[in-house]
C-alpha cells in the first residue's frame, strides 16, 4: 500500500532536511575556521531553529499557561540548556533526531490507520433509488425502509434487504474474510457491505442506513479501540507520573552533586553535572511509551477484522489471550443448526436410494424440518404426476400416492427408538408394510473437531458444552467434537448458572454460542463470542467478540492474534522502559552523554512502532 | 446524549492530554478520545448545550495542546 505524506508531514520532512543540510554545513565550518568558533556556531543556531521552532513555541505556550513537562518543554529545556553549555552541535542534533522522531511516528500511525481503514471501505456513499420517473443517485441515509434500490454489478450494497428482482453472486468477503461468493435470488435477504458480483439487483430495504449491517459493523470496529486494555490504561497512568518524576530527578542531579561537593570544599563541577540532567529530560520523553501499545493494539484488532473476527475492545482481546476456559453452545455452534439425513434404514430389502426416494417424493411439499432434509437427500425431483393425494396428519406425519403406490412417512408406532440414535426417526411405510426407516440429525460441524484441538495446543485447558438438547444426543456430539465436559437438558436460565460455575473453576472463559437465543449468556461470560452473527443485531449487542461466518476455525485464530498482540505490546512496555531506564542510569553516571539520550529515545520509538506494525500481520 | 467528533492531534500524549481537557469541561459527562481512529466521543450531560459546550471544550484543548483541532 503506498502512502501518502500529509502536508503537515511534508512540511516537517522538507524542514528536517534542510536543517540537517544546514547542521552539516555548520559542523564543517566549526573545523574549517577553529579559531572563529561563533561563524559555526551561528550556523547551528540556525539549523536548530529551523528544526525546532515550533517545539520552542509550544514550550513557551505551555509555561505561558502553567503547562510545563510535556514533551515540547523537556526539548526545549534540554537543547537551550546544551546551548548555554556552549554545546551548539548536540543542541541541534537533539532537535534533528526529535522532529525525525515525530515525522516517524506520524507516518506510521497514518500507514496503520489506512491499513485499517481499508476494512472499513464497506461504507457505502451512494444508493441508485428506484422510483416512478427512473433510477436517482442519493445518499443512502435518506432511503426510507420499503424503499426499493438498484444494485449494479461492481457495486456495493448500501443497506439491507431483500432481492425483489434479478439473481446474482455476493461477495462477502469484507464483512465475513470468506472468499467464497455466494448466489442470491428473489426473496433472498442481502445485508450491506456485501459486493454484488455478476447481475443487476432490485432490492427492497428492510432498514434503515444507521440500523444496517455495513453502518453497525463499521462503529463497532471504529469504537473498539476506546475501550482500553490494561496495558494501554497502565502506560497512560504510567506517563503521567513518570514526566515529572524524571525532572524532578534532573533538577536534583543538577543541583545536589555540586552543592554538596561545595559543602564539603569540593569542585563543584556544575558543567559536568548540568550536562548531565538535560541528558536526562532527552531521555524522559515519553511518546515512544505512550503510542506503542494503543498501536499494537490497534493493529491486532485490525488483523482480527480483516479475518472476519470483530473484536469490540483492547479489553477482550487481551481476556482472549489469556482464556483458561471454553464453553460452546451446542446447535449452531458446534452443529450445523440444520437437519441431514445421518441413516437409513432398509427393513425389507428395498434398496436406500428407493426408500429415500420415495418419502422425498411424499414429503415434496412439507414443511417439516425432517420433511425438507430428506427432500434435500434425494437427488431426484418428482414429475407432474409423479405424486399424488398428498394429505397431512398432524402429528403423525404424510401420507401419499407415489409412483402409483401407497407411501406413509412418519413417526413409526411399534419402532423401537433406540435411546443412542440422536435425532429423529422417521418410518417409511409403502403400501402399509414398514420398508424402511430415515434418521435425521444435526450435524457436527467439520471445522468443530480441529478448532477445538486448536484451542487445546493453545492453551485453553478445559472446554464444556451446554445445550438444552437430550443428554444422549447432546453426548455423541461431545464425544464428536471431543469437549473435556458436558452438561444437558438446560433452559437458557441454567446455562448463565452452568456458566458461572464453570468461571468459578477457570477463568477467564470464553462462551461461543449462535448468537440469537445465547445473548444472556454471551453477556455473562469474560468474552462472549457470537458466532455466524451476519445480520443478527442481538448477537452483535450482546457479544464481545464476533465471528461473521459460521467458521469455527476462526475461534483458534482470534486466540492466536491476541495472544501475539499482547505479547507485542507487552515486549513495547518492557523494551522501551528497560532502554530508558539504561540511558538514566548511564546518564546519570555520565557515561551516556546526549547524543545517546537522543538515538535511544528515537531509536526506541521506532523499534517499537515497528513491532506495532507485526500485529497487522499475524497469520 | 453521546456525540462523536473527528479530531486532529499529532502524538498519542497530546491525545491523553486532551481527553482529559474535554473531560473537565462542565455539561461533559464523559468523554474518550481515540487516537487511533481520531474519534472523540463525548457524552454530555442532561440539558447541556452542545454547541456551547464543544467550543469550551476545544478552548480547554488549545490550552493544552495548541495544535489540535475538533470538527463541530
Amino acid at each position: 500500500m503506498k502512502y501518502k505524506f500529509t502536508k503537515k508531514q511534508k512540511r516537517l520532512l522538507i524542514r528536517i532536511i534542510v536543517s540537517a543540510a544546514v547542521f552539516a554545513v555548520g559542523i564543517g565550518s566549526l573545523f574549517l575556521f577553529p579559531s572563529f568558533p561563533w561563524i559555526g556556531r551561528g550556523i547551528l543556531i540556525a539549523s536548530y531553529l529551523v528544526a525546532g521552532y515550533d517545539v520552542l513555541r509550544k514550550a513557551a505556550l505551555g509555561v505561558v499557561r502553567g503547562r510545563i513537562f510535556d514533551e515540547n518543554f523537556l526539548m526545549a529545556v534540554a537543547s537551550l540548556g546544551a546551548m548555554a553549555l556552549t554545546e551548539f552541535s548536540e543542541a541541534a542534533a537533539v532537535m534533528i533526531f526529535y522532529q525525525t522522531g515525530e515525522l516517524f511516528q506520524s507516518v506510521a500511525v497514518g500507514k496503520s490507520r489506512k491499513s485499517v481503514a481499508a476494512l472499513t471501505e464497506i461504507r457505502p456513499d451512494t444508493a441508485n433509488l428506484v422510483g416512478n420517473d427512473g433510477v436517482t443517485e442519493v445518499d443512502p441515509e435518506d432511503v426510507s425502509v420499503g424503499s426499493v434500490i438498484a444494485v449494479y454489478p461492481g457495486e456495493r450494497i448500501p443497506l439491507d434487504g431483500e432481492i425483489i428482482e434479478g439473481r446474482t453472486t455476493l461477495d462477502a468477503a469484507a464483512l465475513t474474510g470468506e472468499a467464497i461468493p455466494v448466489e442470491a435470488g428473489e426473496g433472498d435477504s442481502v445485508v450491506s457491505g456485501c459486493v454484488n458480483v455478476t447481475g443487476a439487483i432490485k432490492v427492497r430495504t428492510t432498514k434503515e442506513f444507521t440500523e444496517s449491517t455495513a453502518t453497525r459493523i463499521l462503529e463497532l470496529v471504529e469504537d473498539s479501540t476506546s475501550r482500553k486494555s490494561r496495558p494501554e490504561a497502565f502506560i497512560t497512568r504510567f506517563a503521567k507520573y513518570y514526566t515529572p518524576a524524571v525532572c524532578g530527578t534532573a533538577l536534583a542531579l543538577a543541583l545536589i552533586p555540586p552543592l554538596a561537593s561545595l559543602i564539603f570544599g569540593g569542585e563543584p563541577a556544575w558543567r559536568e553535572w548540568i550536562s548531565r540532567a538535560l541528558t536526562f529530560l532527552v531521555v524522559s520523553c515519553p511518546c515512544a511509551l505512550v503510542l506503542s501499545v494503543p498501536m499494537a493494539f490497534f493493529g491486532g484488532i485490525g488483523c482480527a477484522s480483516k479475518n472476519g473476527i470483530l473484536v469490540k475492545g483492547a479489553n477482550y482481546l487481551e481476556l482472549l489471550a489469556k482464556a483458561g476456559g471454553a464453553v460452546f453452545d451446542k446447535t449452531g455452534t458446534l452443529t450445523e443448526g440444520k437437519f441431514r439425513v445421518s441413516r437409513v434404514e432398509s427393513l425389507c430389502g428395498l434398496g436406500e436410494e428407493d426408500i429415500i426416494k420415495y418419502a422425498a417424493f411424499a414429503e415434496s411439499v412439507s414443511t417439516h424440518p425432517v420433511g425438507v432434509c430428506i427432500r434435500e437427500a434425494c437427488p431426484d425431483k418428482p414429475a407432474a404426476g409423479d405424486v399424488m393425494e398428498i394429505s397431512e396428519i398432524p402429528g403423525r406425519g404424510v401420507e401419499a400416492t407415489v409412483l402409483g403406490r401407497r407411501v406413509f412417512v412418519g413417526k413409526s408406532e411399534n419402532a423401537p427408538l433406540s435411546q443412542s440414535t440422536p435425532g429423529v426417526t422417521v418410518s417409511v411405510l409403502i403400501d402399509g408394510k414398514e420398508e424402511g426407516r430415515i434418521t435425521a440429525s444435526d450435524t457436527v460441524k467439520e471445522s468443530a473437531k480441529d478448532a477445538l484441538a486448536a484451542l487445546r495446543s493453545l492453551g485453553v485447558k478445559k472446554t464444556y458444552m451446554l445445550t438444552g438438547d437430550r443428554e444422549n444426543s447432546a453426548r455423541l456430539v461431545a464425544d464428536a467434537v471431543g469437549v473435556d465436559g458436558m452438561r444437558a437438558g438446560l433452559l437458557p436460565a441454567d446455562k448463565v448458572g452452568e456458566l458461572e460455575k464453570i468461571m468459578k473453576e477457570s477463568s477467564p472463559v470464553l462462551y461461543a454460542g449462535d448468537g440469537i437465543n445465547d445473548a444472556p449468556v454471551l453477556a455473562r461470560a469474560d468474552v462472549g463470542v457470537a458466532m455466524g452473527a451476519l445480520g443478527s443485531d442481538a448477537a452483535i449487542e450482546a457479544a464481545d467478540v464476533v465471528i461473521m461466518d459460521d467458521d469455527m476455525k476462526r475461534l483458534p485464530l482470534a486466540v492466536r492474534i491476541a495472544r501475539k498482540t499482547v505479547r507485542i505490546a507487552k515486549e513495547n512496555i518492557v523494551f522501551s522502559l528497560a532502554v530508558k531506564a539504561a540511558c538514566l542510569i548511564l546518564g546519570a553516571l555520565g557515561i551516556a552523554g546526549m547524543w545517546v539520550a537522543i538515538f535511544a529515545d528515537v531509536g526506541v520509538m521506532i523499534l517499537a512502532v515497528l513491532n506495532s506494525a507485526r500485529a497487522l500481520r499475524i497469520k | 446524549m453521546k456525540k462523536t467528533y473527528s479530531v486532529e492531534v499529532d502524538c498519542a500524549n497530546c491525545a491523553a492530554k486532551m481527553e482529559e481537557a474535554v473531560k473537565g469541561t462542565p455539561g461533559v459527562a464523559a468523554a474518550t478520545l481515540n487516537f487511533m481512529t481520531l474519534k472523540l466521543k463525548v457524552e454530555f450531560e442532561d440539558g447541556a448545550d452542545e454547541a456551547a459546550v464543544m467550543k469550551e471544550a476545544l478552548k480547554r484543548c488549545k490550552k493544552v495542546e495548541s495544535d489540535c483541532e475538533i470538527f463541530f
